[in-house]
């Protein structure tokens, strides 16, 4: 039983071992982007647009609801970047019913790569709404002794974001592959219908968090301590 | 031999008491926001879908918990950094 899809080597090319996580890592890439494309290619403003336009319609007006509902902004700055990070987890997760498939979140590089670029993210909206003044402010509010806690806060809410979507993810498959040992009729069917379900969420949870840490980066906290919304979330 | 035994026993045993205790008391916090959660919609149905977002982003924090322990204990039974140095020599 292998615990995690890094330690899968599919095939060598000279020194450069491609490994599981990297060769699905690219299949998801091309199919979302394959299924992007094809799905924007005859897009015209009809009557009624088809099945599938009007599917990917309802996805991106939910994350953009969802958005503007945490960070009571202009969704639009963070639709591409939380966007894609839902579709990509969800993808990955939701491609775990396909067999031989061994999705890429189960493995810690893939999750600690998307934790990081939510630890850029946050800078880099930060200062692209409030300059870097405005946003280096934050971390001295209410007192310059906060500072030490909120860059704790920064890095231990990115282990956990990291940990808890490889967490969840892996031991999905870990059991899947335990009760095949064990009980390999209808149980593990059960198990991974159930992980579909976890899956949907974890993507869910993560690009709320992911949102939540952004808007709490992006907002100002004018005057006195106003208690906005997701703020004060910190782990 | 004497020395790799008893890393086995300890790492089995602790797995084991991390994984009860480790889910035991998320579990206890989850069902109590779950509850104050129903609670509030019931309440304000109005307010169902923020509620819901929070609830699901305050249980996603609680089960962090849950899941570092979980990976404590697979790290110990699967992947034991001491178990290579007591076998291995």
């Amino acid at each position: 039983m292998t615990l995690s899809p890094d330690a899968v080597t599919l095939w060598r090319v000279g020194s450069v071992a491609i490994n599981a996580t990297l060769a699905f890592t690219w299949l998801v890439m091309v199919l979302l982007t394959l299924g992007a494309w094809l799905v924007t290619r005859g897009l015209a403003s009809q009557a009624r647009p088809a099945l599938p336009h009007t599917m990917v319609e309802m996805l991106v007006t939910f994350v953009l609801d969802q958005i503007r509902d945490v960070t009571e902004q202009d969704p639009e700055p963070y639709l591409p970047f939380v966007g894609t990070l839902f579709v990509f987890i969800a993808a990955c997760n939701v491609l775990t019913i396909v067999p031989g498939f061994m999705p890429p979140t189960a493995s810690l590089s893939t999750t600690a790569a998307l934790a990081l670029s939510v630890l850029v993210a946050v800078p880099a909206f930060g200062v692209a709404r409030l300059g870097v003044v405005g946003y280096l402010q934050a971390y001295l509010r209410p007192t310059p002794w906060m500072l030490p806690f909120k860059l704790v806060s920064e890095a231990s809410r990115t282990l956990a974001l990291a940990v808890r979507l490889f967490g969840n993810i892996m031991s999905g498959t870990v059991i899947v592959a335990i009760l095949v040992s064990i009980a390999p009729l209808l149980f593990p069917a059960v198990m991974q219908a159930f992980g579909l379900l976890i899956g949907v969420i974890q993507a869910y949870i993560f690009a709320i968090l992911a949102i939540v840490y952004i808007a709490s980066g992006t907002s100002v906290q004018a005057g006195g301590n106003r208690s906005g919304n997701g703020k004060g979330v910190n782990e | 031999m004497m020395e790799a035994t008893w890393i086995a026993v300890a790492s089995i045993v602790v797995a084991g008491v991390t994984m009860a205790v480790g889910s035991l008391a998320p579990a206890l916090g989850q069902a109590r926001a779950l509850s104050q959660a129903l609670q509030s919609i019931a309440q304000q149905p109005d307010e169902a879908n923020t509620l819901t977002r929070t609830l699901f982003v305050g249980l996603a924090m609680v089960e962090s918990t849950a899941i570092y322990c979980f990976v404590i204990a697979l790290i110990l039974i699967f992947a034991n950094p001491f178990w290579g140095g007591a076998v291995g020599g």
